[in-house]
């Protein structure tokens, strides 16, 4: 499990066990399109953290279709995903990490600037986003996008 | 567009800045007519807490008129006047179904800055660095508006503008520090602070049916406001002791409910205890962020009561007395404001007359004058308790 943590391990767990409703939605998260198996992430014995949103929705409208939505898909292979109901009727627990094998991670690829934990992690949000708003929020126009005028 | 700006080491200043746009199908755009200054704005110009880009707009409490609305827009029209509550909130997520709107998830896109400052993404402001929001401020001609139909609430007729802009922050912000402190028919209750927010929290109580509201402030002016506009009883700290006055004035048991709307805004006139002292001492002099209001809070609160923690934080603060809390079983209940729960109820109170605003509005001032007015602010110079501006 690499270097799992109890709460990232009950996820794992929970990913091959989803409720029968979510099952058909667990096994399309395996690969960017519908089909796929999943690599076990401790295969290499480097798979990163989980990181795991809670999205205030049922779990088809998460995966609607039952597909990864877009920015999931732009991670390609390298991600795996599982979700599953979060407790109290608050909606969804999306997880993902990745599969391993690829660049650093954890604290040395932190120190690097190139941690795909981070990546990962804002790509859940931007689903989790989606799915609660339907868009996603765009800043204002920073001053640094163009000149301020004199006074 | 004109607007006031942050100019980095050469302060405030008016500038010409790009008129803001629809970026979201939620968004609308608004004109603004009025625009106020906050307590929570100082620690920015000080350069405490998150920093400002030059050229940022500040400004979060304001008014204004629809001139424009994204597709997504349901409940407002152009040429609406509406007032938007100061926190972003997308309406749709668990803790904005929840009420918290100002923990809201997904209402800025700072959220992973956020998440390493706080250890979880929090709901957005105007007129904040990026990473506590990306959204310009009020203090100009235009702002735009995300998620309109959840944060812009329509205003009353009888309410009119220089009224109805503090049903932005100041006053949701009082009424949660009330809510907060679960204010009771029968309780005593203190408020350290006599600014907006401190008369606003004190009016609040006393319309939950407190028996006994005390404001603790040294400004003259500021106390004599509160007394006449609030109705709250007062106390110089600087003329008694604040402990033994609010034991004398609540049966020797302490007030039920105490409220700190002060944060770092307190005077700067130095240490004023040995807690500061030996933490000014460790850092070479340099004193640090200092609840020194919310330690009065809890020393005086009764066992059992609730401390409630209104004022502006942005960091870390020494010498809380923990033990106090423990000891005393006293609950701390602390927030920014979720106002998008309250703001039509408080509009109606306001409309009806049950809450005072129009005094909180000391100083109105044209835009132009925006860096005058925040130094006004900053200093209490002139009884100034808010300067309010018109673009």
């Amino acid at each position: 499990m690499g270097r799992g943590t109890r709460g990232a391990r009950a996820v794992a767990r929970t990913a091959g066990v989803v409720a029968a409703g979510a099952v058909t939605a667990a096994r399309a998260l395996r690969g960017p399109g519908r089909a796929g198996r999943c690599r076990p992430a401790d295969v290499t014995g480097r798979a990163g953290r989980w990181q795991v949103v809670t999205v205030d929705r049922p779990p088809e409208r998460v995966l609607p279709g039952g597909r990864r939505p877009e920015p999931l898909r732009r991670l390609g292979d390298g991600v795996e995903v599982a979700l599953r109901p979060a407790p109290g009727g608050r909606g969804t627990e999306l997880a993902a990490r990745s599969a391993g094998g690829g660049p650093l991670t954890g604290p040395a690829a932190h120190l690097v600037g190139d941690d795909p934990g981070l990546l990962i992690r804002e790509t859940l949000r931007q689903v989790k986003q989606l799915a609660e708003t339907g868009e996603l929020l765009r800043p204002d126009r920073s001053p640094l996008d163009g000149p301020v005028g004199p006074g | 567009m004109r607007a006031l700006c942050w100019l980095g080491a050469d302060g405030l200043g008016v500038r010409e800045v790009p008129d803001p746009e629809l970026r979201n199908s939620a968004d609308a755009i608004v004109r603004v007519r009025r625009s106020a200054t906050c307590g929570a704005d100082l620690p920015l110009l000080g350069g405490r807490g998150p920093s400002l880009a030059v050229g940022d707009v500040l400004g979060h409490e304001f008014l204004g008129d629809v001139v424009e609305v994204g597709p997504g827009v349901r409940r407002h029209r152009v040429g609406d006047r509406v007032v938007v509550c100061a926190a972003v909130a997308c309406g749709g997520c668990w803790y904005c179904r929840q009420g918290l709107y100002a923990c809201c998830d997904n209402g800025s896109t700072g959220a992973a800055v956020a998440e390493q400052a706080w250890g979880q993404p929090t709901g957005g402001c105007y007129g904040q660095p990026r990473s506590a929001g990306g959204f310009a401020g009020s203090h100009a001609e235009y702002v735009r508006v995300p998620y309109a139909d959840v944060g812009a609430f329509a205003v009353p007729d009888p309410v009119d503008d220089d009224r109805a802009v503090f049903a932005s922050d100041a006053v949701p912000t009082g009424w949660l520090g009330a809510e907060l402190g679960e204010v009771r028919p029968g309780d005593v209750v203190a408020v350290w602070g006599a600014g907006a927010v401190g008369q606003m929290t004190a009016r609040a109580a006393l319309l939950r049916g407190a028996a006994r509201v005390v404001v603790i402030d040294r400004y003259p002016d500021r106390l004599r406001s509160a007394e006449r506009h609030v109705g709250a009883e007062t106390l110089d700290y600087q003329a008694t002791d604040v402990a033994a006055e609010l034991r004398e004035r609540s049966g020797g048991r302490g007030p039920d409910v105490c409220v700190e709307a002060v944060g770092m805004a307190w005077d700067g006139t130095g240490p004023r205890s040995l807690a500061d002292l030996f933490a000014a001492a460790g850092r070479g002099g340099a004193v640090p962020d200092r609840p020194i209001a919310v330690r009065e809070a809890v020393h005086a609160c009764r066992k059992g009561g609730t401390v409630v923690v209104l004022g502006t934080f942005t960091g870390f603060v020494d010498t809380f007395p923990l033990g106090a809390v423990m000891h005393k079983a006293l609950t701390v209940r602390s927030a920014r404001q979720h106002g998008q729960r309250w703001i039509p109820m408080l509009l109606d109170r306001m409309a009806r007359g049950e809450i005072s605003t129009g005094h909180l509005a000391t100083h109105r001032l044209p835009l132009e004058q925006g860096a005058h007015g925040y130094d006004l602010f900053r200093e209490r110079a002139d009884g100034c308790l808010r300067a309010v501006f018109t673009p």
